[in-house]
């Protein structure tokens, strides 16, 4: 079943995922699918900032931080699945 | 490295006139164009807006005279959202009143391809003749990735060229490359690129060229990987970001004072050297006491600048900055900011102007706004003289509990009271008149990298001439007014009398003391007479000269400034009725603290807003808040008998 990014952020399980869907079709959303989190693309959690938000997610090579309001608009399932 | 094959030769080929960069934040492109342009920019702003503009001439050992580099804010897409964007499209589709460049350089980090392909194809899409300068190469081999320049440029159909910008590897040929016409076409699969129209499609095509071109994706980095796990560790991340921030206070308040006293002492010492050489006429003490102090009145605030700014570029440079927004962006995201606009504030301490100017890393056009307008209020360095001065002077020094005192608990409590009402204000910004949809936050994270000194160092020098120039003239003019005001109407002087009492008698009948004495009504409420607003019409210059002019309006033989403060709280021996009363005083250190009292700070914020309504306005509501909270202390002191 999916879930968002920011759920995956409680789990912490580090494993790779692929992103199903960026909901929403405002700016917001745009901008998010333009930085690389668009549907099809491998993402990993990698750690969550010391005060609990936001979290650091590898994407396409690079780290990228987004807090957990952004992190809801994407969701994930595992990759492969 | 690379072989420039004429791909589709088209005629007539035009000599390049005009090149913009184009690139991500963190793609290396700076050092890129400090490399072609040999380390010579010319920094400005873009009419209207206040992103950066950097342009500089292509060296002429690559081949070509008048090759003019345009280097564009650094940006993720070319689909326009914030005001770097907007201006980046509009450079690239020919505005401000200049013709389209005549080629772009895509600056590509070869250790996250993936992601700068789409703006490759972005670029494409406008039409413009594109070529790719690959970065950061040596870092993919290094983590073991593997990329051909030859085998990317065979399946764009545009020149590629991997550079090492540290190294200065790949600068000759790309040098060579924007020198000469450019007439590439691109390949049918760049065209397909250029077509996409959504996001997914632009990055689907980057990985169908890559694939094409049997591309290795570089293993993680390591190091970076190592040192997050150590610098954003729950408790010893969190310790290193204090550390962090006690550092920066440190490097503002001890290492940069040597200098800024030296430079106030050399431009006294020239004022004085002018002062007793010349007659004494008004034009001398026109030329000593209102330029030559003007002028140091700008330059004093260079050490703190170029140090300022020394430190905010390396730690930006090196990775850590965006580290530092990562571990506090939860803190700013109460009041409704992002991490990011912490430095800024944090800089405010030293002196808002180099903290205003540090907001140019803020993307957000209303979270930078907000910043601005609230940054003021920070506690800075100017504030200390006139806060000493009142505090010793009216605030008993009796031990409350342990070490404490009223006197350093009152400072404190300034210090606090400087920074809750500027995260307050900002709150209030933000949910009012600031209000509005906001791009998503996010933050890249580069990897940990060791800064180029030459670009930090050029940087820094950028900074540091943008404010000599447009908030040193507006400092420099509004010294000289204020001395006008200060010293006008002449008196002759009264040779039986001292020079102390003779400008004191000048000052007395001066334009000033006339302000002051028409501000009376105004704060009256808070029982200031027309000498202390005399010192607040002067204070506008910059607030510690409010300490001189008090000097000056209460001269007697051998005054120091201990003696003013006795003076003005009437507990000298001899009895004599205290000039304030501690009700009073209270209001005045309160008014200090949130009032707008520093032409520099205006001048840099109608620098950085780009025009005159946002100066105003915080002329406005700082004041007309430091009024009222001045007017209610001075009503509690009163009512629990101060």
């Amino acid at each position: 079943m999916d879930r968002t990014l920011a759920d995956v952020a409680d789990a912490s399980d580090g494993r790779l995922l692929e992103i199903a869907e960026v909901t929403g079709s405002g700016a917001a959303s745009r901008r998010l699918r333009e930085i690389g989190f668009c549907t099809g693309a491998p993402v990993r959690f990698i750690r969550r900032a010391p005060l609990g938000d936001p979290a650091m997610y590898e994407l396409r090579g690079a780290l990228l931080s987004l807090r957990r309001s952004e992190a809801r608009r994407i969701r994930v399932h595992r990759a492969g699945a | 490295m690379t072989t420039l094959v004429r791909l589709r030769p088209t005629a007539p080929a035009r000599r390049p006139g005009r090149i913009a960069i184009l690139g991500a934040p963190n793609s290396g492109k700076t050092t890129l164009f400090n490399a072609l342009t040999g380390h010579r920019a010319k920094a400005g702003n873009y009419p209207g807006v206040t992103v950066d503009r950097r342009e500089g001439d292509l060296q002429r050992r690559f081949g070509a005279d008048d090759v003019r580099l345009i280097d564009l804010p650094g940006v993720y897409s070319l689909q326009p959202q914030s005001e770097d964007e907007t201006v980046a499209v509009r450079v690239l589709e020919g505005g401000f009143g200049e013709p389209a460049p005549d080629g772009v350089v895509v600056v590509v980090d070869a250790t996250t391809i993936e992601r700068g392909l789409p703006l490759l194809a972005e670029a494409a899409a406008l039409g413009l003749p594109v070529c790719v300068a690959l970065t950061m190469i040596d870092e993919l081999k290094a983590r073991r990735g593997e990329i051909d320049p030859a085998e990317l440029q065979q399946e764009l159909g545009v020149p590629v060229v991997g550079v090492v910008g540290n190294r200065g590897l790949g600068i000759d040929d790309l040098g060579a490359l924007v020198s000469a016409p450019w007439d590439w076409a691109g390949s049918s699969s760049l065209s397909r690129g250029a077509e996409a129209k959504a996001p997914e499609d632009r990055f689907a095509w980057g990985r169908s060229v890559l694939a094409a071109c049997r591309r290795q994706a570089p293993e993680p980095n390591r190091w970076t990987r190592r040192l997050d796990r150590f610098l954003l560790h729950p408790v010893i991340g969190s310790a290193v970001f204090l550390t962090f921030v006690a550092f920066f206070f440190q490097a503002i308040f001890t290492w940069a004072t040597p200098a800024m006293d030296f430079l106030s002492g050399l431009m006294d010492g020239l004022a004085d050297q002018i002062l007793a050489a010349l007659p004494d006429t008004a034009v001398t003490r026109l030329l000593a006491d209102g330029v030559i102090r003007g002028v140091g009145a700008v330059i004093v605030f260079l050490p703190q600048i170029v140090l300022l700014f020394t430190v905010i570029l390396f730690l930006e440079a090196c990775g850590y900055m965006a580290r530092a927004a990562f571990v506090v962006d939860r803190v700013m995201g109460w009041v409704g900011l992002e991490g990011r606009c912490f430095i800024a504030l944090l800089s405010s301490y030293a002196c808002a102007v180099p903290g205003i100017m540090a907001t140019r890393t803020i993307p957000s056009p209303r979270d930078r706004l907000t910043t601005i307008l609230v940054a003021p209020f920070a506690t800075c360095s100017a504030r200390l003289p006139v806060y000493l001065l009142l505090i010793a002077a009216f605030i008993p020094a009796d031990p409350v509990l342990g070490p404490f005192t009223w006197q350093g608990l009152t400072l404190m409590g300034l210090y606090f009271l400087g920074t809750g009402v500027a995260l307050l204000s900002a709150a209030v910004f933000k949910r009012g008149l600031l209000r509005g949809a906001s791009l998503p936050f996010y933050l890249e994270l580069p990897p940990y990298r060791l800064p180029r000194p030459s670009d930090i160092a050029l940087g820094v020098w950028d900074r540091a001439k943008l404010f000599l120039r447009r908030a040193g003239t507006i400092i420099l003019a509004v010294s000289v007014v204020l001395w006008f005001l200060l010293n006008l109407p002449r008196r002759p002087a009264d040779p039986e009398l001292s020079v102390a009492e003779n400008q004191r008698l000048v000052l007395e009948g001066s334009y000033a003391a006339s302000a002051g004495r028409l501000l009376e009504p105004v704060f009256a409420p808070m029982d200031f007479d027309w000498r202390i607003n005399v010192g607040l019409v002067a204070s506008q210059a910059a607030r510690e000269v409010m300490v001189a002019t008090l000097a000056q309006i209460y001269a007697q033989e051998g005054q120091d400034e201990e003696g003013l403060g006795v003076l003005l709280s009437g507990s000298g021996e001899g009895g004599s009725a205290p000039l304030l009363s501690r009700a009073s005083a209270l209001a005045l250190l309160v008014y200090f603290a949130f009032a707008m009292q520093c032409m520099s700070t205006l001048a840099v914020i109608r620098r950085e807003t780009g025009g005159w309504r946002w100066p105003a306005f915080t002329f406005v509501y700082m004041n007309g808040l430091a009024w009222l909270s001045a007017w209610l202390t001075f009503v509690l002191a009163s009512a629990a008998g101060a």
